[in-house]
């Protein structure tokens, strides 16, 4: 590309402080005892993800995949104008509760994190948490082209572009954006791979752990979080 | 609006107006005068309504524009107020007080712009950006595409075969 000012030089030096609440301190307690606290240590578990094994059989395998396949509780986080889309499937019209799709309030009961739009990079802390703070088994579908690469915000300071960087994309619905019956049919491709045992998003997450963590921060400068945050 | 206007300018020496269009117009202040003129405008002249503050980045000039837009609903008028900030060091004078809306329209600008108003509420916390370190990003000397593709990894675009390129590069593989 040509109109790229080779002189604008990233400032890589200056590091973000710690938030003053995550610092490590001392606290007193009730009874007069003062502790130190190091926020990060004692108040999160920093235990990694595990990669969770398949069934002893093919069979019981396979049985357990098609369970998953009718059961994809979507996490309602809408990062992006995909979001919008979103909303008709849950009417009379498009009715994706019908395939055994639904919308959940918290991560904690959903196993389907939809990143609906661009992430900018604000958001995408909270997708991470988001993300990390559901039970296995869980999958991740990015849709629209911004998640695929970064769409109209390819030149955004603010906006991620390769999702599969940051986050273990299973399946990808292109468009921009997406209208609800493509978003219906990537949720029944999706339900196909879950019961191939193919939407692995999970376990690539547990394995490449470190190198997940690492994009995350590279882009993530206040990173004010334990590393895994279940 | 022209009455309004050529009975302010002695007062306030305001620069030339622009009527932009019957009902919007624009005037230059001076910063020592700003204060004084908006609340003559707010209390007198029944301009109530801060409609916005925003700035413009004049690298070329070497200073900014800060626009501060008012309205006068009763008599469909808007005036634009102009007021130009050395651009090395940014320094403005806050109108919290005036209108509590400024202090949101100040924070921002303050956060993109880099544009200091001190006394402003919660004015040096950040505001949409989380953990920048960076220049503030509307400066116009900021390169947002430098900047993303320094920061953000990109996807390869895609194969292409074009049959010219293709073949030439088959057959002629040395060029």
């Amino acid at each position: 590309m040509k109109d790229i000012d080779k002189s604008f030089k990233k400032d890589t030096e200056t590091d973000f402080p710690l938030r003053e609440e995550m610092r490590p301190r001392k606290v007193t307690t009730p009874d007069g005892q003062v502790i130190d606290i190091d926020p990060l240590q004692d108040y999160f578990c920093q235990e990694p993800p595990k990669v969770h094994r398949k069934s002893y059989s093919a069979i019981v395998e396979g049985f357990y995949n098609w369970a998953r396949a009718n059961s994809l509780w979507i996490l309602g986080f809408g990062t992006g104008c995909g979001a919008i889309e979103m909303r008709p499937l849950m009417t009379p019209r498009f009715d994706a509760y019908r395939y055994g799709i639904q919308w959940r309030p918290t991560p904690r009961q959903s196993n389907l994190l939809v990143i609906s739009g661009y992430l900018s990079v604000k958001t995408l802390k909270r997708a991470i948490r988001a993300y990390e703070q559901m039970p296995q088994p869980k999958y991740v579908v990015g849709l629209g082209s911004c998640t695929i690469n970064g769409g109209m915000y390819w030149d955004s300071y603010n906006t991620i572009k390769k999702l599969d960087e940051y986050l273990p994309v299973d399946l990808y619905i292109a468009g921009c954006m997406p209208r609800p019956e493509a978003l219906l049919a990537g949720l029944m491709d999706l339900k196909k791979l879950i019961r191939k045992g193919e939407a692995e998003g999970a376990n690539r997450y547990a394995e490449n752990f470190d190198w997940y963590k690492a994009n995350q921060k590279s882009v993530i400068k206040d990173w004010d979080m334990p590393d895994y945050s279940w | 609006m022209r009455e309004l206007i050529e009975h302010l300018t002695p007062r306030y020496s305001l620069g030339a107006p622009v009527f932009q269009r019957p009902g919007l117009t624009f005037v230059d202040v001076k910063r020592d005068k700003l204060r004084a003129l908006l609340l003559d405008l707010r209390d007198k002249h029944g301009f109530t309504h801060l409609v916005l503050l925003t700035a413009v980045d004049w690298l070329e000039e070497g200073r900014f524009q800060l626009t501060y837009l008012l309205n006068n609903r009763a008599a469909d008028q808007t005036l634009g107020l102009r007021l130009y900030l050395d651009r090395a060091n940014p320094m403005g004078d806050t109108i919290h007080d005036i209108w509590p809306t400024a202090a949101t329209y100040q924070r921002e600008l303050r956060e993109m712009f880099g544009i200091a108003f001190p006394g402003s509420p919660r004015v040096d916390e950040e505001f949409i950006l989380e953990g920048w370190t960076d220049m503030p990003p509307y400066r116009r000397d900021f390169d947002t595409l430098a900047y993303s593709q320094q920061t953000f990894v990109e996807r390869g675009g895609r194969e292409t075969h074009e049959p010219r390129a293709t073949m030439k590069h088959k057959l002629y593989p040395e060029g």
